[in-house]
């Protein structure tokens, strides 16, 4: 059975019938039990599964990181929280240096099942230190699987299986989506890690897109219809394993590419993809391959320098022309 | 001399523990000076008794983690000799496949889920399995050791935090072996008091002497009771000496601040000699059992050395396997 649920709904969803059907499931982190932290994303937990596996934890994210990675190992399956991922470069230690290597630097005999769940939690003029979406520095690190959904559906199917899955996952969501709407099954299922999926089909451009910059691009692709020009929007939802061929695939088919993601430019995702398919189709290509990205700057708090921050449908709507402009 | 009531089979098992070690590491000496063993080897010579004397008091499925510093902790806790020789090696049968060198031996069989080359990095994973056994039920003690170098990293003070709010079974072993690679801990804290540290997390912190395998026994069956039975972990700080270099084989003498002298001094307080002294005067160690346990264990070393250059090296083929389950 489907009905409407919002992104934070599914979320929410996902947490509850996990630990409702498996013992292993607990949560904790930094305020778990407060909306103003993690929004309704873990509300009615701490009511129905008691402080046992329900963990408002301290203020210490690598000794809490480490606390939930050395649970997994135990045979747990945490999620731990950090309800902003700039406090993620704290536990960056457990997640990288322990975590990420564990199963590889023991011959494979202790695996960590951890969900490593990052809020991106930018806008609302929070600056540089409340802003961050660290998708890249992740996607880097062997080890780790990098997950970010864009609709309520893929929040908790993608939450579900980081959940069940016997590596370490970093599950990104975005506050800019919590009160997007869609179709949710009541049942529990997953959303496979590693498989993107085309949001839209077209013939003139591929739009390879992450999290909200989907919708953003969503929104660009009606405009440019408008324009007659026909975009294939794919949506990652992992960034590791990279859907590879889903990629390539579309961008054989229209020869162009524009890339966005809600990280820096530099060293990116969209750096990644780029190569990806400059090494694997460029005799495809018609054209230069453009990145929608954030600029190469901290965030500012100022909202009107904010406005010129974040990328919008605007911005792709800009790069897809550019692109058309300049092919061969 | 202390006075005790240890069961004659536990001095025993202790004993051949902590000459196992001794004998491990002055093999390892000898093939790190002639290069036949290559990755970074931290050496345990001259802390041995406290390794023993703790996992004497754990069961096979309580956790243990270790650091750098791990062929002893592994010993102890029971991990096969053959597969630590092996991965020194870099062989393909050894405890970590060849993947982890002397800083990461594994063996979860007997309750050792890894060590890490990263200072204080184990203690909150130790607090994460003691969490799990409390959410499970299942009584299961989790130890971390750690040098003192690991109290001057911030993990400790949070892991040391949370296990104490919420009353986990873990008991915190740390081996102040006075140095932090080359620095000393005066240089390093304002104070020598890591044993008080315990206070401010409201949990009980004792200081003792970690070349006494006896007290080493008894402050961790104490600590190792408490945890078990729900009353929260504990803090030991072991005073211990390492007698080696921080990595391989030589001594340190005069690399920082370390002396011949001091050495020498520390050298006269070797833990194995003492313990044979006690177990002598107490006649549960005889002369004839003495050479029996030597020469047992020159055995085992002499089968695990075998087993280790007999082994094959990982093929090239595996360079990827593992990354992920």
């Amino acid at each position: 059975m489907s009905r409407k649920l919002t992104y934070v709904q599914a979320i929410n969803e996902a947490v509850t019938q996990m630990m409702d059907k498996d013992s292993s499931v607990f949560i904790m982190g930094i305020g778990v039990n407060s909306p103003w932290y993690v929004g309704q994303s873990c509300a009615g937990l701490y009511e129905r599964f008691g402080d046992k596996r329900v963990i408002d934890t301290p203020v210490a994210e690598n000794g809490m990181t480490g606390v939930a990675v050395g649970a997994a190992m135990a045979g747990m399956r945490p999620i731990i929280v950090h309800p902003r991922m700039d406090f993620m470069y704290y536990a960056m230690d457990q997640i990288i240096n322990q975590a990420a290597n564990w199963h590889y630097m023991f011959g494979g005999r202790v695996n960590v099942p951890v969900t490593i769940r990052g809020i991106v939690n930018r806008g609302g003029e929070q600056a540089a230190q409340h802003s961050q979406s660290l998708q890249a520095m992740f996607m880097h690190v062997p080890g780790l699987k990098v997950v970010m959904p864009s609709t309520p559906y893929d929040a908790k199917g993608l939450l579900v299986a980081s959940i069940r899955d016997d590596n370490p996952v970093i599950y990104i969501d975005d506050r800019w989506l919590y009160e997007q709407s869609g179709e949710v099954p009541e049942e529990l299922y997953e959303v496979p890690i590693g498989k993107g999926v085309i949001r839209r089909e077209g013939k003139d451009i591929t739009v390879v897109a992450t999290s909200y910059l989907v919708c953003e691009a969503n929104k660009a692709a009606e405009n440019l219809e408008k324009e007659g020009i026909d975009t294939e929007i794919v949506d990652l939802r992992s960034l590791k394993p990279l859907d590879n061929n889903l990629v390539i695939e579309s961008v054989k088919k229209t020869g162009r590419l524009v890339i966005a993601d809600g990280g820096w430019k530099t060293g990116g995702a969209g750096a990644e993809i780029s190569a990806l398919v400059v090494g694997s189709a460029f005799k495809y290509l018609k054209a230069p391959i453009m990145r929608v990205s954030l600029p190469d700057a901290p965030a500012p708090a100022s909202s009107a320098l904010e406005k010129a921050y974040y990328p919008t449908a605007e911005t792709i709507v800009s790069a897809v022309k550019k692109v058309l402009e300049e092919s061969l | 001399m202390v006075k005790t009531g240890i069961p004659v089979a536990t001095l025993r098992e202790m004993y051949v523990t902590m000459l196992r070690i001794r004998r491990c590491e002055n093999t390892l000496v000898e093939l790190l000076r002639i290069n036949e063993i290559r990755c970074p080897t931290h050496l345990y010579t001259g802390q041995e008794a406290i390794a023993a004397g703790i996992c004497a008091n754990l069961r096979k499925d309580d956790y243990v983690f270790s650091t750098h510093r791990s062929h002893g902790h592994y010993i102890a806790k029971g991990g096969d000799l053959k597969a630590m020789m092996a991965e020194l090696y870099g062989k393909r049968t050894g405890c970590s496949r060849g993947r982890g060198g002397s800083m990461h031996l594994v063996d979860p069989e007997v309750g050792l889920m890894g060590s890490a080359a990263i200072v204080g990095s184990t203690i909150p994973l130790a607090v994460g399995t003691a969490l799990a056994s409390a959410i499970q039920g299942n009584n299961r003690v989790a130890v971390a050791f750690f040098g003192d170098g690991a109290t001057d990293e911030g993990v400790f003070d949070e892991s040391l935090n949370f296990a104490s709010l919420r009353k986990l079974p873990v008991v915190f072993i740390c081996e102040n072996n006075l140095f932090s690679t080359h620095l000393p801990l005066y240089l390093r804290q304002p104070a020598d008091n890591i044993s008080e540290r315990a206070q401010t997390h409201i949990m009980p912190g004792i200081k003792i002497d970690g070349n006494n395998v006896l007290e080493v026994y008894e402050a961790s069956q104490e600590a190792i009771d408490n945890a078990r039975g729900g009353r929260g972990p504990s803090l030991i700080e072991c005073r211990t000496y390492r007698w080696r270099a921080h990595v391989g084989w030589p001594q340190d003498y005069d690399v920082g601040f370390r002396t011949k002298e001091e050495v020498k001094k520390w050298e006269k307080r070797c833990p194995i000699k003492a313990f044979e002294k006690f177990l002598a005067g107490q006649g549960v160690l005889s002369e004839s059992e003495k050479s029996q346990i030597s020469e047992q264990i020159d055995r085992e070393i002499e089968e695990a050395l075998t087993f280790a250059r007999e082994s094959p090296f990982p093929d090239e083929s595996e360079l990827l396997e593992g990354v992920y389950r």
